[in-house]
């Protein structure tokens, strides 16, 4: 019958409209500032630097190689060198940033920096609250507020970070495995020296 | 008797306000001061009562939907109005380049004051009316119809294709609808033999068994209430009868141009021609200030009359909430395939109820020629339309 539609519609959103004050489930709204739903595993929103240790200076991963730099898309990242080196988390040294700067207006979210990085020193942070009234200095982020330690890494990306962790231990491992082998032969190569030679000079251990 | 004169006092109270506070002046100033004072309290109320609907239909409209609403201004978001009216009043003012300056400017006025002057005839209360007029209705009709003039004044000064085709829309809508709004009335004067509003509802405020003698309790005056809840939605622009404003294709209509405190003064032109329109309704057919029961008789009647307005403000922003938008084809052959006929079928009904005299025969008659009526209808529109899933020709 005419009008049957406008009832039956009528009666779902009363339904709706009461069912809302009886039913907590009904309402999906989330009060943001409030209340927050964990942001999910794989969000990503702009890039920081992972360091290793208490602290964040001689911790930092990065050797500033500046691959990120070159790649970078829409050219958000600015890295100066060091002059000087030292040691990463092997024990060799390198370089270091000196300055490491992300102008995150500038930056797209596109993940390409964490892609090239070979000490997996750049990765993918989910903090998004960055809204500041100084739209030039406040959204240009430098090495402090950057780097973020490896255990605030393994909160926001738990999986991922497990997988980096074990993928560098392997290569500690490696590294150091191989330094034995090195060390073993030259002391081998030494004691035979030693006993071809009565007084040689000392020899030199390869660090790789 | 204590207690009948305390419901009495309670029933009269603003009279007896306004009495005690103009009986230190001299006789002859006392109509004009009385007068004076009426219109500083309707002016007051109604748009009070306008900033708490607006928070309410915002709620309303959430839980509908399951959203929680306006929740941070004040306790459960009631100081939403004033934020809302501290932002307009301090946004700035744009006039394009090109618009009638005066006209543009005058259109929101026009519109607000036509829509107030409403009021000015509207029974809401025992002794409660600020122009006690002979022909009342004809009065708030004329005024109703001027708030057209001020759509159009405003689409057609904006200089906007928008305004302007949002205007000409309004215009076509409110004249169909304000021909069914008209007739659906006049069955009522029909019965009452007046046009002047205290006498409606007077003819109204009678109980036999405990049960009033409103109109929408006959089987004419349900017929024509619903005819004239209709026409009362589209000549207030309401959801599913707003396509003036239609947001998604014709931007806001004929407000397009109005920022700031004029496009407040739409808004608040809106709700006050709802706050009119379902008073009227209240007036012609709900029994106005009259209880529902005899034995609430007791309950002051502007409570009666603001608890009926405010009733018909919630199923008004229920359909909101329910309805999406029609077409103006729909609209248009709605108003005059379905809308007209039925309301002047309704007239003749009146007729006969008014002169086939007291028995159960004229309830037997005129309500079987209605449903009938009713069925037929629905079946003739239904069957000419083919309701069925789509057929999309060239999509597939």
């Amino acid at each position: 019958m005419l009008g049957e539609g406008i009832l039956k519609g009528m009666a779902e959103t009363a339904r709706n409209f009461v069912g809302s004050y009886v039913s907590k489930e009904r309402l999906t709204t989330v009060e943001y500032p409030e209340q927050r739903i964990p942001t999910a595993e794989n969000a990503r929103v702009f890039p920081f630097l992972v360091y290793d240790g208490p602290e964040w200076q001689s911790g930092l991963r990065c050797v500033a190689c500046q691959i990120c730099e070159k790649e970078c898309p829409p050219k958000c990242i600015y890295i100066d060198k060091s002059t000087d080196k030292k040691p990463d988390f092997v024990g060799k040294a390198q370089f270091y940033p000196a300055k490491f700067d992300i102008d995150v207006s500038v930056c797209m979210s596109c993940q390409i920096c964490v892609e090239v990085c070979p000490f997996e020193a750049i990765k993918m942070d989910t903090q998004f609250e960055l809204a500041t009234d100084d739209r030039f200095g406040g959204l240009l982020l430098d090495r402090e507020q950057l780097s973020k330690s490896n255990e605030y890494y393994h909160s926001i990306h738990p999986t991922e970070a497990t997988e980096v962790d074990n993928r560098l231990a392997e290569e500690k491992a490696k590294v150091e495995a191989k330094a034995e082998a090195a060390a073993a032969a030259a002391a081998a190569k030494a004691a035979a020296a030693a006993a071809l030679k009565p007084n040689p000079p000392a020899p030199t251990a390869g660090g790789d | 008797m204590v207690s009948s004169s305390v419901v009495e006092n309670l029933d009269q109270i603003f009279i007896i306000i306004r009495d005690w506070l103009t009986h230190f002046l001299p006789a002859a100033w006392r109509p004009a001061v009385d007068v004076v004072l009426s219109v500083v309290v309707i002016v007051c109320v109604f748009p009070g009562l306008f900033a708490l609907t607006t928070v309410f239909e915002r709620k309303g409209l959430g839980r509908i939907q399951n959203r929680l609403g306006p929740n941070r201004t004040g306790p459960f978001g009631f100081f939403q109005p004033i934020a809302d009216g501290i932002k307009s009043l301090t946004k700035e003012d744009i006039v394009p380049a090109s618009a009638d300056g005066v006209l543009h400017f005058l259109a929101p006025v026009i519109l607000v004051v036509a829509v107030f002057m409403g009021f000015a005839v509207l029974p809401m209360g025992r002794n409660m009316v600020l122009v006690d007029m002979d022909a009342g209705l004809l009065f708030f009709f004329a005024m109703g119809a001027s708030t057209e003039l001020s759509v159009f004044m405003a689409g057609w000064s904006s200089r906007n294709k928008y305004s302007l085709l949002g205007a000409m829309r309004a215009i076509a809508q409110m004249i169909s609808y304000e021909v069914v709004l008209l007739l659906s009335s006049v069955s009522v004067v029909m019965i009452t033999g007046s046009l002047r509003l205290t006498k409606i509802v007077d003819a109204q405020n009678q109980y036999s068994y405990g049960l009033p003698h409103w109109y929408i309790f006959t089987p004419w005056g349900l017929a024509a209430f619903i005819m004239y809840a209709i026409a009362a939605t589209a000549e207030t622009n309401r959801s599913p009868f707003d396509l003036p404003e239609g947001e998604s294709e014709l931007v806001a209509g004929y407000h397009t141009e109005y920022s700031g405190f004029k496009f407040a003064l739409f808004f608040l032109g809106e709700y006050l021609a709802m706050f009119s329109i379902s008073g009227l309704g209240t007036t012609l057919f709900l029994g106005g200030w009259s209880a529902p029961l005899a034995v609430l008789s007791f309950v002051p009647s502007w409570i009666w009359f603001f608890g009926k307005v405010m009733m018909s403000i919630f199923v008004f922003i229920w359909m909101r909430g329910t309805l999406p938008r029609l077409r103006q084809d729909q609209l248009m052959n709605f108003a005059w395939k379905f809308v007209l006929p039925f309301t002047l079928l309704d007239l003749l009904v009146t007729a006969m109820w008014r002169f086939m005299g007291e028995g159960w025969l004229r309830w037997v008659v005129s309500t079987a020629i209605l449903a009938g009526a009713y069925v037929l209808m629905g079946r003739v529109s239904m069957y000419r339309q083919h309701f069925a899933p789509r057929k999309y020709r060239y999509a597939e």
